[in-house]
């Protein structure tokens, strides 16, 4: 049995099924993040004032990433256009484009990630907090690329501070009294921020693998139904505009302010 | 074999205007068309950018942050409109973004309107 309106659009409706499937989905996850930015609002808004982190993250690479994502957004319009003219072989070269794309992204938010997982907030026996990345640690010392401060409210706002001076320091272990590093348990901040970008990041990887299939094995389906075709591709960009614009509010929200 | 059973072609509630977007693709002009959306969504993007660093003397915090999501939400209807077709898409559709406009709008309402209950100290 055929599956009807999958090619051709419902008439009461106008448009194909796997349409609407895509758009009530999108639906959906616009309060699936919805939940977490009004999250993100509360736990902003209830912060005691000049306590709320600023400048943790790399704003160079938060651009570069919110532009590789806007590049592989016209990418994957452009598969669909080259697949509505009957040009094959230029949606295989947008398509791929999409895809690697997608890999820099995700390579770049690993380095993020992976900046994040090596830097460390050391509080130490003598009441100084030793903070900054982890260059080599060994039995009885460890060695970080950082600075001191005396108090913890100084690592908060790094953008008002101009020339901050970092070196390499050796710290012996029987001076340590606490040592954590700048993963999701760190503070609420970067709890929002890892569950923020890993999900998005989630979305990127499921809408690749599904990008990836079209591409590769699912692309047989073009010499026997090239309409079909062409809807699965128009599914999909719906699917990675919308990754888009999450990202268009997470750069500006997690990097900017 | 049974067929599924659908809707008559007669009832069209949520068909919207006849033909449209139905109207023949151009390679060129799309092309054209995205180079425009990606040079507006650069134009976006150095504009939150220059806001995010505009002096903190004379811009406060809130306005900053109003700014910023202000031209945000200029270059999210850039791309859901020219990239999604938005602009020019189905009336089914737009009823269904109605309600999640509905929803989404009562969710954020709702977190702005419990300001008073907000819990304090919520940095770690």
């Amino acid at each position: 049995m055929e599956i009807p309106y999958a090619v051709h659009p419902r008439p009461d409706t106008g448009i194909y099924n796997a349409k609407v499937g895509i758009w009530l989905f999108l639906a959906s996850e616009v309060m699936l993040f919805g939940a977490l930015f009004s999250a993100y609002v509360l736990l902003r808004v209830g912060a005691p004032a000049g306590e709320w982190p600023h400048g943790w993250l790399n704003v160079t690479l938060g651009t570069v990433n919110t532009l590789v994502l806007a590049t592989s957004a016209i990418t994957t319009l452009m598969a669909w256009v080259a697949c509505k003219t009957r040009q094959f072989g230029k949606f295989k070269f947008f398509h791929g484009c999409t895809l690697l794309l997608a890999l820099t992204f995700l390579c770049v938010k690993a380095y993020e990630y992976h900046d994040k997982w090596i830097h460390y907030e050391i509080h130490l026996t003598d009441g100084r907090i030793a903070d900054g990345h982890l260059r080599a640690r060994d039995a009885g010392s460890i060695t970080i690329e950082g600075r001191y401060v005396t108090d913890e409210k100084d690592l908060y706002d790094l953008r008002a501070q101009k020339d901050i001076q970092t070196g390499e320091i050796k710290i012996p272990r029987s001076q340590i009294k606490q040592m954590e590093n700048y993963g999701p348990w760190h503070n609420t901040y970067l709890a929002l921020y890892f569950t923020l970008t890993g999900l998005h990041a989630l979305h990127i990887l499921g809408g690749s693998i599904v990008i990836g299939y079209l591409w590769g094995p699912g692309r047989k389906l073009w010499k026997t139904d090239p309409e079909h075709f062409t809807n699965r591709v128009e599914v999909s960009g719906l699917f990675w505009h919308f990754v888009d614009l999450v990202w268009i509010f997470l750069f500006p929200v997690l990097y900017l302010t | 074999m049974s067929e599924l059973k659908t809707a008559e072609p007669t009832q069209a509630p949520f068909a919207g205007k006849p033909g449209a977007h139905e109207h023949p693709v151009d390679f060129n002009s799309y092309l054209r068309r995205c180079v425009y959306v990606f040079v507006a969504v650069v134009c976006a993007v150095s504009l939150m950018l220059v806001a995010s660093y505009l002096p903190a003397e004379h811009f406060n915090w809130a306005a900053k942050v109003a700014m910023i999501l202000a031209i945000a939400c200029t270059n999210a209807f850039v791309v859901a409109g020219f990239l999604m077709h938005l602009i020019s898409e189905k009336k089914m559709i737009y009823t269904l973004l109605a309600f999640t406009v509905f929803f989404f709008t009562g969710l954020m309402g709702l977190t702005v309107w419990a300001m008073q209950d907000f819990p304090a100290g919520t940095t770690h």
